[in-house]
């Protein structure tokens, strides 16, 4: 009676599946528990929880929900390095009889989880988190097209994120790898609740991403200052409309693909199943066409940035404008047209095969422009060797060499013997740490002074880059050689003894990349907290050429005071070149949205429904999901959505920032 | 506009719009519900391409000529086509301001939606009452998710129906209001679209295998 | 009349058009009562043939049958994509034809990818295993 009553209540949550017998998780635990206490008792020591409510948490101002992707990505970082360092670190020592120090069940775990949070919950928020910060500036808005929507995709986000964690400590996650390929993700083989943890992480923060991206189009599409034309719209913006177009167009597969084996495994339907005529090929298949656009989801904003980075760095107006446009739309096209190359040792046989091998090398094309379009930037240019123009010299040289296995992963016959081997496992970081990383590293230190109003460290920073850099191939460039040498992925412990150094050299790899990563942590410190800032008060510290450097550092709620009206696509330079002047004077009151909390409201619902779901908690599901539906209803109740901001407050702003202007001169 | 990037006497152009264009308060809700429909459609296509490849593994269980009714099919076909028109006209009124002929067509279309959502649980129910249920085989998996992803929609859209009737009857038709019945108006006739690919694909040309 | 209001709201538009992308052309999302009627019309046609075509079991080849019944059910979304959600190349300045026109693509890739991926695949790797047991009675 009482035992039925209990699990009633909690569904299948029980003390059993608390991971008290891993004792790396529950010190784990007790760190972070003692952390999250520290930082909980710290702000409401500070009082600091109203302003970060009213002024972050519930915030609809995209410069400050980019910054919470930022911020979230960067967390993310840490737990999915901190996976990455345990691997290498097992697979180190797992020779000659040795178990390592992680068992089976464990490292599982691990590899799927650092898959899910890398590309998830690192890489997306951050270029998320750009987009959401630089686009609206760099088109001359006020804001996106649908403000509360912003907010609301952020912590969707972040509550995937947050389930994502909470399987670090109650109950397990999947182990399966990132991608869950049944039928190991089906009921029979994985019963317990890591693969549900999976599905309700990535279905709640899709629809967050899938959001986003709908805004960002719409945003672009609707919101770009008179005179911008698509042609003379920056490259960024460019990479970020390619992107969301992307995203919007292949995250719902991904969402129809998880729904689908979510049935099959609460319903007991059979689309993926080995019986009753489910294919579980067919999820392999469909997730896949989700899964290539992916890669270019995270990598064209890259490009974007390096675009940026090259043209401001090198004094230059960007080579080759409209070639780089039309690469970027034709990799967007091209990228829904690859996605067998994941699965050329399937057995669709020789005519599918050669058919997305030549797709595949062809999309190689565009991509190559893009980095001639870069160096003859820099042909003749002033280079000015700062952080961001490093960041890009390091990704030309590296995401060439990874872009150049990938042409070699391409060839069939090729992949037959390298498919799921560690020369994989190279190449994709490879192309996402030399690439998406290294870009939203780039990004990170070519923005930030527009975003806090001071340059980030140069020391630390050129510490970090060098760490980075070595520590890349130091890590990845055995893993080259160990997959050639047919060395499969995801393995736990070896039997060939003679392999062990180059494990022994990736694992110190590893630790030179947690050193870039600590440097860095040390660089955003001391900028933050150091007596000796490098002050912009100019808002163009680097001698800018799009319009965010129109703008002050930070900029003002509203961006810009007075439209701008764009002439060139380099619009700022030409501006500066005409010695365009803002009024001063005359301002009008502008016209804003008003923050609320339902966003987070409706988020921290939906984490619910997906615990209640994962621990098979019927009534808290049920009670969960009526009240997301309600609150979202009463969201449309309120007609009273924004305000205006008066004249005087503007001019106020506006004075202070000619003070600081003629201040700098 | 391009009179304000050039002065009066076509000198100097000029680098910040003095005064604001109008913009309109819902100017993007338009074309972002589109995109977010263009979203969903893929989910569709998605269920679709599971269907065409799963949609003949029978398992020895039952197929689609023991199964559909067409005569019912054709009725809730009727039910939803008709929903689109009475629509349309909901829409016509409204553009003429006429609050209660839009009130009382878009209760007609809820009316639709809702025989047709009735018609849809006959059919799932009867078809389990059979023995044909989702779990029987990789077919009825597809159709009971592809249909049923349909119906839900439908659903949803009543819910938003309604929603919108309680909105409009405290607030009138404001502009906020009548670009939500202009949305609602997009996701109405889309899923007839997505509707014509259920019946011609899943019904239709299930009966002819 | 009614052809006379359509060439009017044409020609407005045609005034608003300029080179500026912050310029509404949103107006032009509307039908008027005869372009429903007609959409209704022609949309109740191109159901009822498709349901007779099978009901009646008109067409003996089942080949030639899918493919006029896919022609039916191709046709009628053009119709409704017109008379019902007013697609034209004009609404948002072309995004909206452009969106409907990239997702199709993409729909068309994924579908005609998906089937043509898991033919090869099945007839590949289960020679003479019969896929559906149904073919066997």
């Amino acid at each position: 009676m009482t035992n039925e009553f209990w699990s009633f209540i909690f569904g299948r949550l029980t003390w059993d599946v608390l991971p008290l017998h891993e004792p790396i998780v529950v010190v784990t635990f007790i760190v972070v528990a003692l952390a999250g206490l520290a930082v909980v008792g710290a702000l409401t020591y500070f009082k600091l929880w109203g302003y970060l409510w009213t002024e972050w948490f519930t915030s609809v101002d995209h410069k400050k929900v980019g910054i919470m992707y930022m911020v979230l990505g960067l967390i993310m970082l840490l737990r999915g390095f901190a996976d990455a360092l345990m691997m290498r670190l097992q697979q180190a020592m797992a020779f000659n009889g040795s178990e390592g120090y992680l068992n089976a069940h464990h490292y599982d775990q691990l590899f799927s989880v650092h898959g899910v949070i890398m590309i998830f919950f690192v890489a997306m928020p951050l270029i998320t988190g750009f987009m959401n910060y630089v686009v609206p500036l760099q088109i001359g808005a006020r804001d996106v097209s649908f403000p509360f929507l912003n907010n609301f995709s952020f912590w969707m986000t972040a509550g995937g994120a947050v389930l994502i964690m909470a399987s670090l400590f109650v109950g397990e996650f999947a182990q399966t790898g990132w991608l869950a390929f049944p039928p190991l993700s089906g009921i029979e083989q994985s019963p317990a609740s890591g693969v549900d943890y999976y599905i309700w992480a990535l279905q709640i923060a899709g629809v967050g991403t899938t959001l986003s991206g709908v805004n960002l189009i719409a945003t672009i599409i609707k919101m770009r200052a008179p005179g911008m034309t698509l042609m003379k719209m920056p490259v960024f913006t460019w990479t970020s409309l390619c992107t969301n177009v992307l995203i919007v167009a292949s995250f719902p597969i991904l969402t129809a693909v998880l729904t689908l084996l979510a049935l099959d495994r609460y319903v007991g339907t059979n689309f993926f199943t080995s019986d009753f005529g489910g294919s579980s090929m067919m999820y392999i298949n469909l997730i896949w066409i989700w899964g290539h656009p992916e890669v270019y989801i995270l990598i064209l904003p890259a490009f974007g940035i390096f675009s940026e980075v090259a043209s401001t760095f090198s004094g230059k107006r960007l080579f080759g404008y409209t070639s780089m446009v039309y690469a970027t739309v034709v990799i967007t096209v091209l990228s829904y047209l690859v996605w067998l190359h994941h699965f050329f040792t399937m057995g669709s046989g020789a005519s599918v095969n050669s058919f997305f091998g030549i797709t595949t090398m062809i999309i190689s094309i565009p991509t190559g422009a893009k980095i001639f379009n870069w160096l003859f930037t820099m042909y003749k240019g002033r280079i000015r060797f700062e952080l961001p123009m490093m960041w890009l010299i390091a990704f030309m040289l590296t995401f060439s060499i990874g872009g150049m296995t990938g042409v070699l992963l391409a060839v069939p016959p090729a992949d037959f013997v390298l498919h799921n081997s560690l020369f994989l496992v190279a190449h994709f970081h490879n192309v996402i740490i030399g690439g998406v990383l290294f870009g939203i590293f780039a990004g990170i230190n070519y923005w930030w002074p527009k975003a806090f109003g001071y340059k980030l460290n140069q020391f630390w920073g050129k510490i970090s880059f060098w760490l980075w850099n070595v520590g890349f191939w130091l890590a990845f460039g055995p893993l080259y050689v160990l997959g050639l040498m047919g060395v499969t992925r995801r393995l736990r412990t070896f039997d060939d003894p003679s392999l062990q150094i180059w494990f022994i050299i990736a694992g110190i790899g590893a630790l030179v990349i947690a050193g870039g990563i600590a440097a860095m942590a040390i660089q955003f410190a001391v900028s933050i907290l150091g007596k000796n800032k490098e002050w912009d008060t100019t808002g163009d510290p680097w001698n800018g050429r799009t319009l965010e450097w129109a703008t002050s550092s930070p900029p003002p709620q509203y961006n810009f005071a007075f439209t701008p009206v764009i002439h060139d696509n380099d619009a700022w330079a030409d501006m500066k070149k005409h010695h365009a002047q803002q009024p001063t004077k005359d301002f009008l009151e502008i016209h804003m949205p008003r923050n609320t909390g339902t966003g987070v409201i409706l988020a921290a619902l939906s984490v619910v429904l997906g615990f209640a779901l994962i621990w098979y908690m019927w009534w808290l599901a049920i009670l969960s999901f009526v009240g997301i539906i309600g609150a979202a209803i009463i969201h449309t109740f309120n007609y009273d959505r924004d305000y205006h901001i008066p004249v005087e407050a503007i001019a106020e702003v506006e004075d202070r920032r000619m003070r600081l202007l003629s201040g700098a001169q | 506009m391009s009179s304000q990037v050039q002065t009066a006497d076509g000198e100097a152009p000029q680098y910040y719009e003095l005064v604001p264009q109008h913009h309109s308060a819902h100017g993007s809700t338009q074309i972002g519900f589109w995109i977010y429909l263009m979203s969903d459609c893929l989910i569709f296509a998605s269920l679709f391409a599971i269907y065409g490849v799963l949609g003949a593994n029978y398992a020895a269980g039952p197929s689609p000529e023991h199964l559909f009714n067409l005569p019912l099919v054709a009725v809730s076909t009727a039910a939803l086509l008709l929903s689109s028109i009475t629509y349309g006209f909901a829409m016509l009124d409204m553009e003429e301001g006429k609050q209660r002929g839009t009130v009382l067509w878009l209760a007609i279309t809820g009316l639709l939606g809702a025989v047709f959502l009735g018609l849809t649980l006959y059919e799932f129910y009867h078809m389990i009452h059979e023995g044909a249920v989702p779990q029987r085989s990789a077919f009825l998996s597809a159709f009971f998710v592809l249909v049923g992803t349909h119906a839900l929609h439908v659903t949803f859209g009543i819910i938003w129906l309604v929603t919108l009737l309680a909105q409009i009857g405290w607030k009138g038709l404001i502009p906020a209001n009548k670009i939500r019945v202009q949305c609602l108006s997009m996701f109405w006739h889309f899923l007839d679209v997505i509707w014509i690919g259920v019946f011609t694909v899943v019904y239709l040309m299930g009966m002819l295998r | 009349m009614n052809a006379q209001t359509t060439d009017s709201l044409t020609a407005a538009e045609m005034a608003h058009a300029h080179p500026n992308p912050n310029a509404h052309a949103s107006d032009s999302n509307h039908g008027t009562r005869r372009s429903y009627l007609i959409g209704f019309a022609l949309s109740v046609i191109l159901t009822a043939i498709p349901f007779w075509l099978v009901m009646a079991d008109v067409i003996a080849d089942t080949m030639i049958a899918t493919l006029v019944i896919m022609g039916f059910g191709v046709v009628q979304i053009l119709v409704h994509m017109i008379y019902f959600l007013h697609m034209n190349t004009r609404s948002e300045g072309g995004w909206t034809m452009m969106a409907a026109i990239f997702t199709i693509i993409v729909i068309v890739i994924a579908l005609s990818g998906s089937l043509w991926v898991m033919y090869h695949l099945n007839t590949n790797m289960m020679p003479g295993h019969i896929m559906n047991p149904a073919d066997m009675l």
